[in-house]
């Protein structure tokens, strides 16, 4: 007895038929409307992105490589099928015999390395594009604990905004009750301005986490002892969500991300009324120091004016967290607190 | 061919020794081969109930299952009353998942079953070089399996009542250093670990000496069939992997015990350089579980095509190339772990080169095909499926492998779904694929096909409602390892859920195959395949007799037997 399938190559046009359905079934669900900034229900692509680099991403992806896995996997099939019908016991009954082609051989290694080469093409500066940090308008902190965010503005003087998840939002029905997003809502958002350059710096207190903001294009790991560092410039206001993406322990999926890109001037108020100086104030008080040290060398009598002058230093304005960030990890001191307080070395690290 | 049947004409009397003798002290690699798959058989039942706590959970949004109350509250293996002891036993059960399918259903089941049982037969050889280091490799598996199921029942903590370490089965530190799983769990798994490390090695000892030193008169390295080619590169992979393993789980346990801080920052250590020592290990690892099917494929297909292998040398090459090239492409498991740009350009690199030898043998197989008289038996089916669901699995990761696309779907269920297509729906496909080929031989008696055919297509069906919508999942930025989501991620899960219970549909039919079988009693024939069957297993009767080859093979012609 001849061990014989259930349906043989019929059936292989049945695959063939329900991949079609698949994908008519895409093309009905692509009409839905466009969610920024969290999941949509049904939705089978990326996440919308608001900064170029997930605007580079989602063009690598949609453009270049979804069209040349579809083709490879529709190439298979295809021979796949042709094999099934062609070559089946009732419509070939003498094999052939050969099992050598160097032709055929060669060329099926050499046009998938020329694929590759495409891919990489666009791959590698597109990892440059990530790589190459812009000099920072804002530098956030991001700290990983079990299980919430901790945010600060190293310059800007803000410091410790617990990021937690909502307690009306860790229940279903209390969330669309209240009109937050469940498991996705936090009591403090990270607040940063539209059109800046933001570079973030993630650590973690504990075990590692991961921050991640699917519409920013950007992931990176939050590891005890290291500083890591990536960057974004959100072109768009809103709210944007990630969620923490390095397993962490039980409430893993309960430490959410969640993103408010603001005006500048929304911005500034914001970090006032944080206690923090915003970057202008620095500015302009950096200037007069500067003028006041000026002052002080051009005349005998200003000696008063060089020590006023030095409280008003953005340093020293960042060294009070970072004493105390040491005492919270007992991870790295120096490597830790060094970078946080003059970000622009940080941006050398990664 | 007609060499070698002449030659075990005298072997039929077997001397198969008692019960005790034969399933517990056992030397005979046929008998060990067996012990192995049936292992496998059960592990995976128990890896596919624990996929299906899974699943079952993730139907909708909130705790349903993991919760007070619940039908698997009410069996009473996790603690489910306090909600944290719950979410604790959810990422309890993923972890364990994991590592039951990997380390104890598809290695065992390749290496151990299939490996074991043809090797030596497909070689011309009697039986393995070491038969009782072979018995050893069996029962330190077994060890190991029964520490991994103490430590599922061990405090792990942080809390009171979370039992079984729930850091995933990568075993991250700090998440499995102390800070983040105080309880003897932790040690517990790693010396299941330490066990089924050891197992292996000795394992891969074995089929190394087997294969260079046990082939029959004239079976050359270059006439060696396929299979056989692919578990030498598995074992080569297996020795030179584990012992790397071996060592960054003992420095997490010396960290964890004995004040040690390999990997803690506090003591000068490092997290990331655990996660290094890991994939150099565990990326070969993937194609530990990958290779032994690649060579079963190209024997059913060579079989039920009735040609010979199209392209046998770059096949096998091919495999020694994935191997080679295997070793060299770990951190792109890390692209964001704070790497440098040239690390990570490196990686992204040296990983999409793995695709042109895998592309190699994916054309080879349909080149093996064209020109066929194609039956399309059960095995083939499985094979065929194989190839298709393979190469899914295989774009996805040309995806993955370049950084800039990994930062938006690194750790999401994208990766999961990518994975899932290898693994889940590659190796155990080509494991159904092998253990439906290889049934009447392994156990003499006939399979129905009908029920072959039915576990196929249902099985076909569930896996793709399973995985192919955690693409979408992935791409919409679902993380993996959760054990709730927000709504927006409700609807691609409902259908990856029923899809579970399809395939476990599948399941319940594949054991119902075997029990009918075994009621049955089919008389099974020395080869049921006719002319495309013509490695040296199909010239013995079938099961084979306890000793094979007491007169060696000979193997003259360039193109037979493999």
């Amino acid at each position: 007895m001849r061990n014989r399938g259930l349906f043989g190559a019929k059936s292989l046009t049945g695959v063939v038929s329900g991949a079609a359905m698949w994908l008519a079934a895409t093309a009905a669900l692509a009409a839905k409307p466009v969610h920024y900034g969290q999941p949509t229900d049904g939705e089978m692509g990326l996440q919308p992105g608001v900064t170029e680099l997930k605007h580079d991403v989602t063009w690598f992806y949609n453009g270049l490589l979804f069209p040349i896995i579809t083709a490879i996997c529709v190439l298979v099939l295809g021979l796949l099928i042709w094999i099934a019908i062609r070559y089946n016991a009732k419509a070939n009954p003498k094999p052939a015999k050969f099992s050598h082609n160097t032709l055929i051989e060669i060329i099926w290694t050499a046009v998938p390395v020329l694929v590759l080469v495409v891919i990489a093409c666009f791959s590698l500066p597109l990892l440059k594009k990530f790589n190459d940090m812009p000099e920072p308008d804002v530098v956030v902190k991001a700290t990983g604990n079990q299980w919430f965010w901790t945010y600060d503005y190293p310059e800007l003087g803000v410091t410790d905004v617990e990021s937690r998840l909502l307690p009306e939002a860790n229940d279903i029905n209390k969330a669309k009750a209240a009109g937050v997003l469940y498991l996705l809502s936090t009591d403090n958002k990270l607040v940063v301005p539209v059109n800046k350059v933001v570079h973030v710096q993630a650590t973690a207190a504990d075990v590692m986490h991961a921050f991640a903001v699917p519409a920013f294009g950007i992931k990176i790991d939050a590891v005890p002892g290291r500083l890591n560092n990536t960057w974004f410039k959100a072109e768009r206001i809103g709210t944007y969500y990630g969620q923490c993406s390095e397993l962490c322990g039980k409430d893993h999926a309960y430490m959410p991300i969640e993103v408010q890109v603001v005006s500048e001037a929304d911005f500034d108020a914001y970090i006032i009324k944080a206690g923090g100086k915003t970057r202008a104030m620095l500015k302009s008080e950096a200037a007069a120091s500067a003028q006041a040290e000026a002052a002080a060398a051009a005349t005998a009598a200003a000696a008063a004016s060089a020590s006023a002058a030095a409280s008003a230093d953005p340093t020293a304005a960042a060294a009070g967290p970072s004493v105390k960030d040491v005492a919270a990890q007992p991870a790295k001191p120096a490597a830790t607190a060094a970078p946080a307080a003059t970000p622009a070395s940080a941006a050398t690290v990664n | 061919m007609a060499t070698a049947a002449a030659s075990h004409g005298h072997d039929d009397h077997d001397h198969t020794p008692g019960f005790l003798d034969r399933w517990f002290f056992t030397t005979n690699h046929k008998d060990i081969g067996t012990l192995y798959l049936i292992f496998a058989i059960f592990a995976g039942l128990v890896g596919g109930a624990f996929s299906g706590f899974i699943r079952w959970e993730l139907y909708e949004p909130g705790l349903q299952v993991f919760a007070k109350g619940s039908m698997l509250d009410s069996l009473g293996l996790f603690d489910l009353a306090n909600p944290d002891n719950a979410k604790h036993a959810f990422n309890s059960v993923v972890t364990a998942h994991a590592i039951l399918m990997i380390f104890f259903m598809v290695m065992p089941a390749m290496i151990g079953g299939f490996g074991n049982w043809f090797v030596p037969i497909m070689i011309g050889s009697p039986d393995m070089a070491f038969p009782r280091l072979n018995n050893i490799s069996f029962w330190l598996l077994i060890a190991s399996f029964i520490l991994l199921v103490v430590s599922v029942l061990t405090p792990s903590g942080p809390g009171a009542g979370q039992h079984g370490f729930a850091g995933g089965w990568t075993m991250y530190p700090p998440m499995s250093a102390h800070t983040g799983s105080p309880g003897p769990a932790m040690d517990l798994v790693v010396f299941s670990f330490h066990l089924s490390g050891a197992s292996s090695i000795l394992g891969a000892i074995n089929f190394i000496t087997t294969i260079f030193n046990m082939r029959a008169p004239g079976m050359t390295l270059h006439r060696m069939p396929l299979f056989a080619w692919s578990v030498l590169v598995t074992a080569f992979l297996l020795l030179l992997s584990l012992p790397v393993f071996a060592g960054a789980i003992t420095m997490l346990l010396t960290d964890r015990n004995f004040g040690t801080s390999f990997f803690d920052p506090a003591g000068g250590g490092d997290p990331i350089m655990y996660q290094h020592l890991f994939w150099f290990f565990g990326h070969p690892e993937v194609y530990i579980l990958i290779l032994p099917g690649f060579g079963i494929i190209s024997h059913i297909v060579s079989t039920f095509s009735k040609k010979p292998v199209f392209g046998y040398l770059a096949m096998a090459y091919a495999m020694v190339a994935i191997g080679v090239v295997g070793f060299i492409v770990w951190a792109h498991h890390m692209y964001t772990v704070g790497m440098s740009f040239d690390l990570r350009a490196y990686f992204v690199l040296a990983t999409m080169v793995i695709a042109v030898p895998t592309g190699v043998k994916i054309f080879s197989w349909i080149a093996t095909m064209w020109g066929g008289s194609i039956t399309f038996t059960v095995p083939m089916l499985w094979a065929i499926g194989f190839i298709f669901l393979f190469t899914v699995g295989g774009v996805t990761g040309v995806v993955l492998s370049n950084a800039p696309i990994d930062y938006t779907l690194h750790d999401t269920y994208y990766v999961v779904a990518h994975f899932h297509y290898v693994l889940s729906l590659g190796a155990v496909f080509a494991i159904f694929a092998g253990f439906y080929y290889w049934f009447e031989k392994m156990f003499g008696i006939k399979y129905n096909g009908f029920l072959g055919g039915l576990h196929f297509w249902i099985m076909f069906i569930g896996v793709n409602i399973i995985f192919f919508p955690q693409h979408f999942l992935g791409l919409q930025g679902m993380p993996r390892r959760y054990v709730d989501y927000p709504v927006g991620f409700t609807f691609w899960n409902q259908v990856s859920s029923i899809g579970y219970a399809i395939t476990l549909v599948g399941v319940i039919v594949f054991l119902i195959m075997c029990v009918e079988a075994m009621i049955a009693r089919r008389k099974g024939v020395a080869n049921p395949w006719g002319e495309g069957a013509t490695t040296l297993e199909w010239t013995l009767s079938s099961p084979p007799p306890y000793h094979q080859f007491s007169e060696l093979p000979v193997i003259k012609d360039e193109d037979e037997h493999h």
